[in-house]
């Protein structure tokens, strides 16, 4: 895995006249896991949404080592997302789905790897061939993360990848993002969940009216300490 | 990873579209629905016993209309495979240049639209006893033309109105007041093709060329327009 860190050096997005984001400087580094916090309408989306290339800032610059990341940049192929929706189609069939972005991004041996990315997320049963459709919404969240891995990004995106989770589907979601974490990939994570931010952050960031509240690295947290820095950056707003 | 060519890439996206209406025949069942109703509506009122009274003009104008309707049900769906569960986010989010996506979604559309067409034109040789076969070949690149001129400013504006409640109603109040030059073009090329008395085929000729000359210039802007459109800034 590469060893580029992610910077956002005085990044803002408006909206019209609407602030969303104001001069954010941010570092994330390899191998961790950061925990993007706050309250609604903090921003948090926005910034994923400018780290996936999805929208562009609209001042400040964002680079992944020397290079710049932008809309055209080809650096948007180091980039894994997982989002609300699950980002698949629901006409094809799990395999199909792979099959599909594995051309997209030219994967060399690309049914190994999806073979591969099919059980890890264990979708390789039966149900592989089924329209992702008929999926469970655990399911759909587990094909997303295989869609989202499947070409060996340098970092991931999550935002509130556990909402419509069950509690085994949560534990079963950490776990991953640990492994992931453990493989040197950065691990970005947007939600409005401590708890399961304590569980695998190394990085807190909590932001504030579109503004970097709190920027906190630790090898590990502990469930009160996110919560306390939580609370002490947002005046315990939710 | 070798990264794929801006034709494969294209095509992969082409293929994923009709592979999935080759399992559902969604989209072509309703296109040949529409078609065929356009064109029995006509036939009500043109046709009186066994007497038919149509000329050329009109059966052209028929022809047309029965695309613009049906390709308009087919545009309403071109991104709504992409709607559900947001996969157009994770097209977006792939290295594929946004202007192949559009090719794609653009050669998808055109393929299915061409195929409800070749499915109409026996029906209004069989209706209005349409001289469809002395130029069935020109027919056939006036049709392909003209469906791939309506397509690319279609698929455009389905991409625009991707996230918008009222697509359905917007896409055709948009979509119609653009496409008139091709589809004048068209009818006017189909109605001199369809005339058996017509001596000089020239103005098919001319209007042949004018409609490839609106395909450039559409397809190009289309190229050139889809990304701002599909990222909403």
């Amino acid at each position: 895995m590469s060893e580029r860190a992610l910077r956002l050096m005085n990044v803002g997005k408006t909206f019209g006249r609407q602030r969303a984001l104001a001069d954010v400087s941010l570092a994330f580094l390899p191998g961790e896991v950061a925990a993007v916090l706050g309250p609604n309408g903090a921003g948090k989306s926005t910034l994923l949404s400018l780290l996936a290339t999805l929208s562009q800032p609209s001042q400040g610059r964002i680079t992944l080592g020397d290079e710049q990341l932008s809309r055209r940049s080809p650096l948007r192929a180091s980039i894994g997302y997982v989002g609300h929706e699950p980002g698949v189609y629901g006409d094809l069939s799990a395999r199909h789905n792979l099959r599909l972005f594995a051309s997209l991004y030219g994967i060399a041996n690309a049914e190994r790897r999806i073979d591969e990315m099919l059980a890890r997320v264990g979708l390789d049963g039966g149900r592989r061939e089924a329209a992702a459709r008929t999926f469970s919404r655990g399911m759909l969240q587990r094909l997303a993360l295989a869609r989202a891995l499947l070409h060996e990004p340098e970092i991931l995106l999550f935002d509130e990848p556990g909402s419509a989770l069950d509690p085994a589907g949560a534990a079963w979601l950490a776990s991953e993002l640990r492994r992931e974490r453990e493989a040197g990939r950065l691990v970005m994570l947007v939600t409005h969940d401590l708890a399961a931010a304590a569980s695998v952050a190394t990085h807190v960031v909590v932001l504030r009216r579109g503004r970097v509240a709190r920027d906190e690295t630790c090898a590990g947290f502990s469930a009160d300490e996110v919560r306390a820095i939580y609370e002490e950056a947002t005046g315990g707003k939710t | 990873m070798a990264r794929p060519s801006w034709v494969s890439q294209a095509a992969r996206i082409a293929w994923k579209d009709l592979h999935i209406e080759g399992r559902s025949r969604e989209v072509v069942y309703t296109m040949g629905f529409m078609a065929a109703l356009v064109v029995l509506v006509f036939s009500f009122a043109f046709i009186s016993g066994q007497e038919v009274t149509v000329g050329p003009d009109a059966i052209a104008g028929i022809l047309w209309v029965a695309v613009l309707f049906s390709g308009t049900v087919a545009l309403s769906r071109t991104f709504d495979r992409e709607r559900e569960n947001e996969a157009i986010r994770s097209l977006l989010l792939s290295p594929v240049p946004r202007s192949a996506i559009y090719a794609g979604k653009l050669a998808a559309t055109a393929a299915i639209m061409l195929l409800v067409e070749l499915l109409l034109l026996p029906l209004l040789a069989a209706l209005f006893s349409a001289a469809i076969w002395p130029h069935a070949l020109w027919l056939g690149l006036l049709l392909l033309l003209g469906t791939v001129g309506f397509a690319s400013v279609g698929v455009i504006f389905s991409a625009a109105l991707l996230r918008s409640r009222s697509r359905d109603a917007l896409l055709g109040a948009l979509l119609f007041p653009i496409v008139i030059p091709v589809l004048l073009a068209a009818s006017r090329a189909t109605a001199t093709l369809l005339d058996p008395t017509v001596p000089d085929l020239d103005p098919a000729f001319f209007w042949t060329r004018f409609l490839a000359a609106l395909d450039v210039v559409f397809v190009v802007v289309g190229l050139w327009s889809f990304e701002p459109v599909v990222m909403g800034e």
